[in-house]
C-alpha cells in the first residue's frame, strides 16, 4: 500500500555522510589547532611549569581549575 | 567553510559544557579542595611557618577562577574535538552526526582524560612536591600524547581489521591493541608517589572521583550537544566546502 508518509519519510531521512576534503580542512585545523592548545596552555601550565607571563596571578586565578581538572599545579 | 562553522560550533558546545561541568566542580570538587587546604595550613602551622598570603582569594579562586578555567579548558578541547569529528564524518561507518559525536566524545573521554589519570592522578593542594613540578608536568603531558598516538594506532589498525574480517573483529583487535600499548606506556614511564603523610585518604578518594566526574560530566555533555548543533549543519541542502 503506498502511503503519503513513506515518501515523506525518505524525504527526510539523513543523506549519506559526505567526508569533508582534507584541502578545506587543513587551514581550519591549524587555525583551530593554535586557538585550542594556547586556552589550554593557559589554564594547564602557564606560571606553573613554564611561565610567559611573570608573576602569579595566572597560576592563582585558574589554581581549583588546575588541579580538578587534573593538572600538576604546585 | 563547512568546517568553520564545525568548529565554531564545537567551542559553543564545549563552553556549554564547561558550565554544567563547573556546577559539577562547585558542590563536588570544591568541598575537598577545601578540605586539603585546610591540611596544608595546619600542616604549615605545625611547623611554624606564617599562613600562605593569598594574592586572590580563596572565594575568587573557587568561583570566577574555577569557572574561567574550566571553561577555557572547554573550549579547547571543543575546539579540538570538532576538528577531530569533521575528520571523521564520512570516513568512519557511522551515518548519524549525532551518534558519532557521542562515540568520539566517549572516545576522547577515555584517551585524554581517563587513561593519563590513570597514570598521574589529578591531586588537591598539599599533595606533590613542588621541587618536581616541571617532571611532573613533562611527564604528564608525554602520557597524553602518548594515549592519543596509541589511540590513533589502534583505531587504524581496527579499521583495517573491519575491513578484511568484519566490524566486531575490528572493535575487539583495535580494542585489544589499546589496552596492550597502554599497558606498556604505563609500565614504562616514572611512577610519582608524593602524597605527604598523614593526608587523609578519603579526601584524596573524593577529589580523585570529582574530578573524574567533573571530565565526564564535560566530556559526555560536549558530545550530546555537538551533536545537535552539528546536524543542521550537515543535513542543511547548501553544502559549501
Amino acid at each position: 500500500m503506498m502511503h503519503p508518509s513513506s515518501s515523506r519519510a525518505r524525504a527526510i531521512a539523513a543523506p549519506a555522510p559526505v567526508a569533508i576534503p582534507v584541502g578545506a580542512l587543513l587551514p581550519w585545523a591549524v587555525f583551530g589547532l593554535l586557538l585550542s592548545v594556547l586556552m589550554l596552555y593557559f589554564v594547564g601550565a602557564e606560571q606553573g611549569a613554564v611561565s610567559l607571563i611573570s608573576g602569579h596571578e595566572v597560576h592563582e586565578f585558574v589554581h581549583d581549575g588546575r588541579h580538578l581538572l587534573g593538572f600538576p599545579c604546585h | 567553510m563547512i568546517a568553520g562553522r564545525l568548529l565554531a560550533r564545537g567551542m559553543i558546545a564545549g563552553c556549554l559544557a564547561a558550565a554544567l561541568a563547573f556546577v559539577f566542580a562547585r558542590f563536588f570538587g570544591e568541598p575537598q579542595v577545601a578540605l586539603a587546604i585546610a591540611f596544608e595550613a595546619a600542616r604549615s602551622a605545625a611547623e611554624g611557618a606564617a599562613p600562605e598570603h593569598e594574592m586572590i582569594s580563596r572565594s575568587v579562586q573557587a568561583s570566577y577562577g574555577l569557572a574561567t578555567a574550566t571553561v577555557l579548558y572547554g573550549a579547547g578541547f571543543g575546539g579540538l574535538f570538532a576538528l577531530v569529528f569533521s575528520f571523521a564524518y564520512g570516513r568512519l561507518s557511522f551515518q548519524s552526526p549525532r551518534v558519532l559525536a557521542l562515540l568520539l566524545a566517549a572516545a576522547g573521554f577515555v584517551t585524554v582524560v581517563l587513561v593519563p589519570d590513570l597514570k598521574y592522578p589529578p591531586n588537591p593542594p598539599a599533595v606533590g612536591n613542588p621541587a618536581t613540578l616541571a617532571l611532573r608536568t613533562e611527564t604528564y603531558f608525554v602520557m597524553i600524547a602518548l594515549s592519543i598516538c596509541v589511540a590513533a594506532i589502534a583505531c587504524l589498525i581496527g579499521q583495517k581489521v573491519a575491513q578484511v574480517r568484519d566490524a566486531w573483529s575490528g572493535w575487539l583487535c583495535g580494542g585489544a591493541v589499546f589496552v596492550l600499548l597502554i599497558a606498556l606506556v604505563q609500565l614504562g614511564l616514572p611512577d610519582v608517589n608524593e602524597v605527604p603523610d598523614g593526608f587523609p585518604a578519603v579526601v584524596l578518594w573524593r577529589f580523585r572521583e570529582s574530578a573524574l566526574g567533573m571530565q565526564g560530566v564535560l566530556w559526555g555533555s560536549m558530545g550530546l550537544i555537538f551533536g545537535a548543533l552539528a546536524t543542521p549543519v550537515l543535513t542543511g541542502r547548501a553544502q559549501k566546502f
